[in-house]
């Protein structure tokens, strides 16, 4: 199917003129090291790769896919020594060493030219000091995702403020269940609820000061944001023993409906759908108002970037704009395909319940703005810090004291 | 190898000295290159401030001094400990079972290869199955202490007990490594002397411990090296069965080491490297001393 349709933008984009002369006389080898290593983003960055190569007869592309979680280790190696084309990576502070170290190829000059028609509302994420250094390819929501059924029979609504959802839980927790299903093992999921927590205590801006380091750990709207968690945690909301789960491992209590809630990214929905759950069972909402503040959202944003020592850049731009195309991101988004947001705002969105829901409340109802994720917004070395003290309270919640000031020295170490 | 020639070359002469001297020369270079300069450079990178790609920066000893206010390094050094004391565990444990393995019975073959296979089989793997065993709802573990009236356990969960469920899950292929040690030790045990012994009236424990122990004196040193050293780099058990976790309670050296020079959020090689250096001193007292008392029993057999 995905061949059809890049034959189909091939020739769209060859009648409409799109193609400019130095685009179809491309040629040499195109290198890329993708980290789209899971089955479906694995096709997908290999149709794109044979559908690119046979655009421009001139030029041959090579792709190479690394192991997602290897790659974290590996861009550093592989933009230094030899390095490819074009790589992938993530948005936001998580460019900050590269884009430092100059390895991350400037391409202001492109999203200047207006080479990405449709990607102005995600430019911001892949700015830094004032310039952009690559482009998005998808994006995804975090959100509630919740047992419909369950919430139907105990005659429970999707909350829309924290005491709703408060009295939600406690009516599930009367039920025998437990409200939130969580796998903290590997940390960031406890990031997902800070980020969140802290976003509708303190608001937006507060939290991103927070990420860049400009207010204390110690300070009161912090402490705030804790309590309000601290409510949960003390009413036993969250699943006991969730420090020795990972996300998956986790995601059983909400299939056999032990747990009624997961507050988790899109990615989750697939595998709650193999293990058995249909539509009708899940839904989604958005995590309720606390503080009086416009919502913001977590949508962790996925990248391709241009290496700064790239033997091809022409290529490699070209290829940035291919991907960033409106039928292109169409398609690799869709359901047969990533099965989330496309970056194009002229792009449509898959006829999915819960990528529409995303879709709506990322661009209609999240005025606050759009926040990456907890360990893309604090720098590395805070959000492992950071994390680990997050999963520490939710199992010690007594221990804040000495967590907030552990954190707090952190900070002070780590923005200079 | 010209015979014509009268007089011998200065290679001729020197030949008795040159020729271990060559075949000595690749291993030397090896060692030299990929254990001596690593630890040289260790040491010069745990002076600076460098995350690997851009300027290194030099800040002297800061990154000692912040290892010494780091609790999770105090942890982690703690650790380290725990790991050395109870891993030695395995000595004994070996001995025992190596004892009560050493006799001729039918299908023996088969206890020793059943007793010997969790030496055979991954550490990745012995570190999944002992988190299955752990597990707070469904593992064996707990279905056995809650048949006995107990109240379930979280071991991998509970930060004061995480580290000693995984030494447990470590001791489990490294006695089976002491017990071989000591198989072959019994091997060579002299019979005669056992029959002198018995006939000077030793039995049980008293034969074991004057008789029989001094003969595995060999054996036991080994076991005492290996199991220094697998204490001193457990990593991968910690990697898989709790990744450093709850909160860093289960971290060691080598794995914290990893975390801020290596992982996904580190990259803080002068840091990284300054943990490195502390566990290379650690792990220098033992060599010394096997080194040491290595020498000497060799000068004890030149004489």
């Amino acid at each position: 199917m995905f061949h059809k349709f890049t034959k189909a933008v091939a020739a769209l984009a060859l009648t409409t003129g799109l193609v400019t002369p130095a685009m179809a006389e491309l040629s040499g080898t195109l290198r890329i090291i993708s980290d789209m290593s899971n089955p479906a983003p694995r096709a997908i960055i290999e149709g794109l790769a044979a559908d690119f190569d046979a655009m421009h007869p001139d030029l041959t592309v090579e792709l190479e896919v690394v192991d997602r979680d290897a790659w974290k280790s590996q861009i550093r190696n592989a933009l230094t020594a030899n390095p490819p084309d074009v790589v992938n990576w993530y948005a936001a502070n998580r460019m900050g060493p590269y884009v430092r170290a100059g390895l991350f190829e400037d391409v202001s000059d492109m999203w200047e030219e207006g080479a990405f028609p449709g990607l102005e509302s995600v430019k911001g994420a892949m700015t830094m000091d004032g310039k952009q250094w690559g482009v998005p390819y998808t994006y995804y929501q975090w959100g509630i995702y919740y047992r419909e059924d369950i919430f139907k029979e105990l005659g429970l609504t999707e909350p829309a403020t924290f005491e709703e959802e408060v009295a939600n839980c406690q009516v599930v927790l009367d039920s025998g269940r437990k409200c939130y299903s969580i796998g903290s093992k590997f940390l960031w999921t406890a990031g997902g609820w800070f980020d969140y927590m802290n976003m509708r205590t303190n608001g937006f801006d507060f939290h991103m000061q927070l990420a860049r380091g400009e207010v204390e750990w110690t300070s009161d709207e912090v402490r705030a944001t804790f309590a309000n968690w601290r409510r949960l945690i003390d009413m036993g909301a969250f699943v006991d023993d969730h420090q020795t789960y990972s996300w998956q491992e986790a995601l059983p209590f909400v299939v056999k409906g032990e747990a009624t809630a997961y507050l988790i990214g899109n990615f989750a929905v697939p595998h709650l759908r193999e293990a058995g759950l249909t539509d009708d069972q899940l839904d989604f909402y958005q995590f309720p108002k606390i503080g009086d503040f416009p919502m913001g959202e977590d949508a962790p944003t996925d990248t391709f970037h241009v290496a700064s020592n790239a033997s091809n850049k022409e290529a490699a731009r070209a290829f940035l704009q291919y991907v960033t195309s409106v039928d292109v991101q169409t398609a690799i988004n869709g359901p047969d395909g990533l099965g989330q947001l496309p970056v194009n705002a002229d792009a449509s969105v898959a006829d999915d319940e819960f990528i529409q829901q995303g879709f709506e409340m990322l661009s209609g109802n999240a005025p606050g703005g759009i926040a990456q994720f907890f360990d893309r917004d604090f720098p590395a070395e805070m959000a492992s810090v950071g994390m680990e003290g997050l999963q520490e309270f939710m199992v010690f919640p007594d221990n804040l004291d000495d967590i907030l000031n552990r954190l707090e020295s952190a900070r002070k170490r780590i923005y200079k | 190898m010209s015979t014509t020639t009268p007089e011998p070359g200065w290679l001729q002469r020197n030949r008795m000295t040159i020729t271990p001297l060559l075949f000595l020369l690749p291993g030397v270079l090896f060692f030299l290159v990929y254990v001596i300069s690593p630890i040289i450079q260790s040491f010069n990178i745990s002076l600076y401030e460098w995350d690997g790609l851009g300027e290194a920066t030099f800040v002297g000893l800061r990154n000692y001094e912040e290892l010494a206010s780091d609790r999770a390094f105090e942890i982690s050094l703690w650790n380290n400990l725990k790991w050395l004391a109870l891993y030695l565990l395995a000595i004994p444990a070996g001995l025992f079972i190596a004892l009560f393995l050493n006799q001729n019975v039918v299908g023996i073959r088969l206890y020793k290869s059943l007793f010997f296979f969790p030496f055979v089989i991954s550490q990745v793997v012995v570190g999944l199955v002992f988190s299955w065993f752990y597990l707070p709802r469904e593992g064996l573990l707990n279905a056995v202490i809650t048949t006995f009236g107990f109240d379930p356990l979280n071991i991998l969960g509970d930060p004061t007990l995480a580290t000693y469920g995984i030494i447990a899950a470590g001791l489990w292929p490294q006695t089976a490594y002491c017990m071989i040690l000591y198989l072959t030790g019994l091997n060579a045990v002299d019979p005669e002397q056992i029959e002198a012994g018995r006939l000077d009236g030793a039995k049980g424990v008293r034969m074991l411990w004057h008789v029989i122990l001094p003969q595995l004196k060999p054996a036991t040193f080994i076991a005492f090296v290996v199991t220094i050293i697998g204490a001193l780099r457990s990593f991968d058990l910690i990697s898989i069965m709790t990744n450093g976790g709850p909160f860093g309670s289960t971290r060691v050296l080598s794995f914290y080491m990893f975390e801020k020079a290596l992982s996904e959020y580190g990259f803080r090689m002068g840091y990284g490297s300054a943990i490195a250096v502390v566990l290379f001193l650690i792990m220098l007292v033992f060599i010394a001393y096997f080194l040491w008392s290595m020498y000497r029993e060799e000068r004890a057999a030149r004489r």
